[in-house]
């Protein structure tokens, strides 16, 4: 569990979050939604230590990040952050076997090929294992990244809007393969907390929902909690339609 | 109020010519005065070139911390100086007719801005950045060839381009000067009929040509009328770096307008007033001769940094 | 990558052999074992130099190379940011304050510079919007303008101008056995940057990927900055700057092999140590018996092959 309490956080004249607490529950994938500058990117990249937390404390599974060195923290979560114009000029397999660096510091040992073999074909990168980064779609790149935080082989898997730049095809496709991966039956199973734009993706697939608003929490519960039309009109500032498709939320935000 | 601005600068350049022209006036006054009458010409004509020259410039690539001069002409000049006397020899080079040279420098110069654009424009890509870096790394180029070629000339000819590398006030051609200052005034006269267009050149490529502007045409021309200047006052004076920089967003600051019709004034003005003043200061208050522009080149740098650094690079 | 590494010593053998053989004064290689004075010649001033042009190419590209990735951008170097001229700032200040002072002394002073001039552009980056990755090196270009034009000044009102002309334009024809060895400083320099070759790669990731990954980024930060001012400073102090040698190597190597320092940095510092050896045999050669510096031949050289890949690259690069 990822046990956030009393967090707050300023940037320069402007505060980003007030007096947050929430719990990250131990299963599953938790989707953060808000409106734009709700907190949710902020609040992430406190939880992966991008950011220095100010005021309050964050544990997870009972440790306390700011008292645990970074290094064990990468054995324990990974981050997949937004990735704003890559200029390295890797190829996919040594991207996603940088993911292994936590573990082997340099000297990569057998497990991490086949973890990095594992990633590949999991996020369907065999085809483009060898091309350079540069020279790959905003979208491609993209999933070399979230491959790439699956290596790490870590408990906990945080990603910042992952599904930037995808199409629909393979947004889709991300999703369903990350929930898999987050499923109890899966054989090590991960838990996963990313920051959603498009809402319907969070009521398709999250299993527990942080509402943000203002830099408060606004909302949290099950997606048949949080995704209701008084809640959500509330969150967006407008009036929200939401129906049902097979026991699952549907939002009707765009007509 | 723009007017009273402008007002105030030209009785400022005014009271500042004055002062520089009579200032300790002793011996043969006639001749001391037709001296200082053109050098004080010299000034007025690098200062206006270089001001406006500047703005135009920023505000065709749209970005308040460039400036021709790192675009690379002033290291042009100086290959252009190295080769001939490569070609010519010393004596040959010192023979040159001191006017057809001059023209002949300028012609060439407004002929590599040209092509320079045209190769960026005709592959297809309007990216001012990378227009800049080239131009740049040709600046590099040049300068790294003259550097080579002066190795390969005879060490004593050799100190005739070095007499080029550094701005000097000293001594000025009065034959050139005449024509630099035609080719000046030629430049503003365009400038001045053209100031609304530019107005509009400086919302950006997109909006521009959504407003019916044939902005390439427009920008290719306003470029060579820009290396038109400045090769005018690198050849009159040899290179200044940063006086553009700082004039730029001196007039920018003191103006507060984005109309040409002001700015550009008010920069040529301002850079005038920059270098008669200063030159005064050096020449008749402080007794050193040829400093100023090293103090203006280091003055230009320092503000430089502090626009960047104030986040002020729009 | 078998075959660049190989294709990259040959290269090195056969220049290095030329560079032995090439020179104003008269030398055979079969004279060695019966000649002292050609024992003498090889061993004084032949391989010292052929040593020191390798040493600083090497240097210069790993320099280069590490700060691509630090700044994230493709189109800087040591010498386009400041940092060289910095450090002869650095070099100038205490030539004027402690004329006597030993070479180590002077070095060190340079190289401090040398770290605050490369702060002080890391710093400015900050400014400047992230979506321009042209806008860097045109920045950086005027921000060594700005420090070279301030040492100048300084030169200029010292009479010293001669001075920063030497530390501008890499010279190899005064190297002397006893007056180039600082140079295996820097060369050992690269050997410590190879050891922490998968850090600098990952730092070209970005700062959110490194910290991901568990790696302390400030201070892989730090010791990019050391290495590349020191390396800067100690070259600057021997035998000068040759410029673009740090911008044109890395981005030839990452054409093909790519950033992935581990594999790469060996060719980028063989290539680089090749090319500015090749320079300065060319220098040599094209005036015989006078010289050109290294320094110049590469400023030329290094200028066309940066505007080539400035023209070459796609838009988006």
């Amino acid at each position: 569990m990822i046990s956030i309490r009393n967090v707050s956080h300023r940037i320069g004249q402007s505060q980003i979050l007030r007096d947050v607490s929430a719990d990250i529950p131990d299963a599953g994938i938790t989707a953060l939604i808000g409106p734009n500058g709700a907190g949710k990117s902020t609040l992430l990249n406190l939880v992966a230590r991008l950011l220095t937390l100010q005021t309050g404390r964050i544990e997870i599974d009972g440790q306390d990040i700011a008292r645990t060195s970074s290094r064990d923290l990468a054995l324990k979560l990974a981050i997949v952050a937004q990735q704003l114009g890559v200029a390295s000029r890797l190829r996919v397999r040594d991207l996603v076997g940088f993911g292994r660096w936590p573990h082997h510091r340099g000297r990569p040992g057998p497990e991490d090929e086949a973890t990095v073999a594992e990633a590949i074909a999991s996020f369907d990168l065999g085809a483009l294992q060898h091309r350079f980064l540069d020279e790959l779609s905003g979208g491609q790149q993209q999933r070399a990244f979230v491959a790439m935080g699956f290596a790490q082989g870590t408990d906990w898997l945080l990603l910042d809007e992952p599904l930037n730049n995808l199409d629909m095809f393979h947004a889709r496709a991300l999703m369903a393969r990350v929930h898999a991966l987050s499923r109890p039956e899966a054989p090590r199973p991960r838990r996963v907390v990313m920051v959603v734009h498009e809402i319907n993706y969070a009521a398709a697939w999250a299993d527990h929902i942080i509402a943000l608003k203002d830099g408060a929490v606004a909302a949290c519960g099950a997606p048949t909690e949080v995704l209701t039309n008084p809640v959500l009109s509330a969150l967006f500032g407008m009036e929200i339609r939401v129906e049902e498709l097979h026991g699952r939320p549907l939002i009707l935000h765009h007509i | 109020m723009p007017e009273r601005r402008l007002m105030l600068l030209a009785a400022l350049l005014t009271a500042a010519s004055a002062f520089f022209l009579f200032w300790g006036l002793k011996g043969p006054v006639g001749f001391i005065l037709e001296l200082r009458a053109t050098k004080l010409a010299a000034l007025l004509v690098v200062g206006v070139a270089l001001g406006t020259s500047t703005v135009v410039f920023q505000t065709i690539t749209g970005n308040r911390i460039l400036t021709p001069a790192i675009m690379g002409f002033d290291a042009l000049f100086l290959l252009m100086q190295t080769v001939l006397v490569f070609l010519l020899g010393g004596i040959g080079y010192a023979t040159l007719p001191g006017g057809a040279k001059f023209l002949l420098e300028t012609l060439v110069m407004m002929g590599a801005a040209m092509l320079l654009f045209a190769l960026l424009m005709g592959r297809g890509r309007q990216d001012m950045h990378r227009m800049l870096l080239v131009g740049v790394i040709f600046g590099v180029l040049f300068r790294s060839l003259t550097a080579f070629l002066q190795r390969i000339i005879d060490p004593s000819e050799f100190a005739v381009v070095q007499g080029a590398m550094f701005a000097s006030f000293g001594a000025v051609d009065p034959l050139q000067l005449a024509i630099a200052g035609a080719v000046t005034v030629l430049a503003l006269a365009v400038l001045w009929r053209i100031a609304g267009e530019l107005d509009v050149v400086a919302l950006g490529r997109n909006a521009a040509i959504g407003l019916g502007l044939p902005f390439d045409r427009l920008v290719l021309g306003l470029l060579a009328l820009v290396a038109a200047l400045v090769s005018v006052s690198t050849a009159l004076v040899g290179p200044i770096t940063f006086l553009g920089l700082l004039v730029a967003a001196l007039a920018h600051g003191i103006m507060r307008t984005h109309r040409h019709a002001f700015l550009l004034p008010a920069a040529g003005m301002l850079a005038a007033l920059v270098l008669v003043a200063g030159q005064s200061l050096f020449e008749r208050v402080l007794r050193m001769q040829s400093t100023l522009s090293v103090i203006v080149e280091f003055l230009g740098g320092l503000f430089f940094l502090y626009l960047v650094l104030r986040g002020r690079i729009r | 990558m078998r075959l660049s590494y190989l294709l990259t010593a040959t290269a090195l053998l056969v220049l290095s052999l030329l560079s032995v053989l090439v020179g104003a004064a008269d030398f055979r290689l079969q004279d060695v074992t019966a000649d002292p004075d050609a024992l003498r010649l090889l061993l004084t001033s032949r391989l010292p130099r052929t040593f020191a042009a390798l040493l600083t190419g090497a240097s210069m590209a790993v320099a280069g190379v590490i700060m691509q990735l630090l700044v994230r951008n493709r189109f800087v170097e040591p010498g386009t940011t400041g940092t060289t001229e910095a450090a002869m700032l650095g070099l100038l200040c205490v030539t004027l304050l402690a004329p006597g002072a030993p070479i180590l002394l002077k070095m060190i002073a340079s190289a401090m510079a040398a770290l605050v001039g490369m702060a002080g552009f890391l710093l400015l980056l900050r400014r400047l919007p992230p979506a321009q990755p042209l806008l860097v090196p045109l920045v950086g270009l005027i921000y060594s303008g700005i420090i070279g034009a301030g040492a100048t000044f300084i030169a200029y009102q010292a009479d010293l101008l001669q001075y920063l002309g030497v530390w501008m334009s890499g010279e190899f024809s005064g190297v002397l056995a006893g007056r180039y060895e600082l140079l295996w400083l820097a060369g050992a320099l690269a050997l410590v940057a190879y050891v922490a070759a998968d850090q600098f790669t990952i730092a070209g990731l970005g700062r959110a990927t490194s910290v991901s990954l568990g790696l302390n980024h400030a201070q892989i930060v730090v010791l990019g900055l050391v290495t590349v001012s020191l390396v800067t400073a100690l070259v600057v102090v021997t035998v000068g700057m040759v410029p673009f040698v740090g911008l044109v190597v890395p981005n030839i190597v990452a054409r093909t092999m790519g950033d992935n320092l581990r594999a790469s940095l060996p060719v980028v510092a063989g290539l680089g140590g090749g090319l500015v050896l090749a320079a300065d045999l060319f220098g040599r050669v094209i005036r015989y018996p006078y010289e050109v510096p290294a320094g110049t031949v590469f400023g030329v050289m290094g200028a066309a092959v940066f505007l080539w890949l400035l023209l070459g690259r796609p838009a988006r690069a």
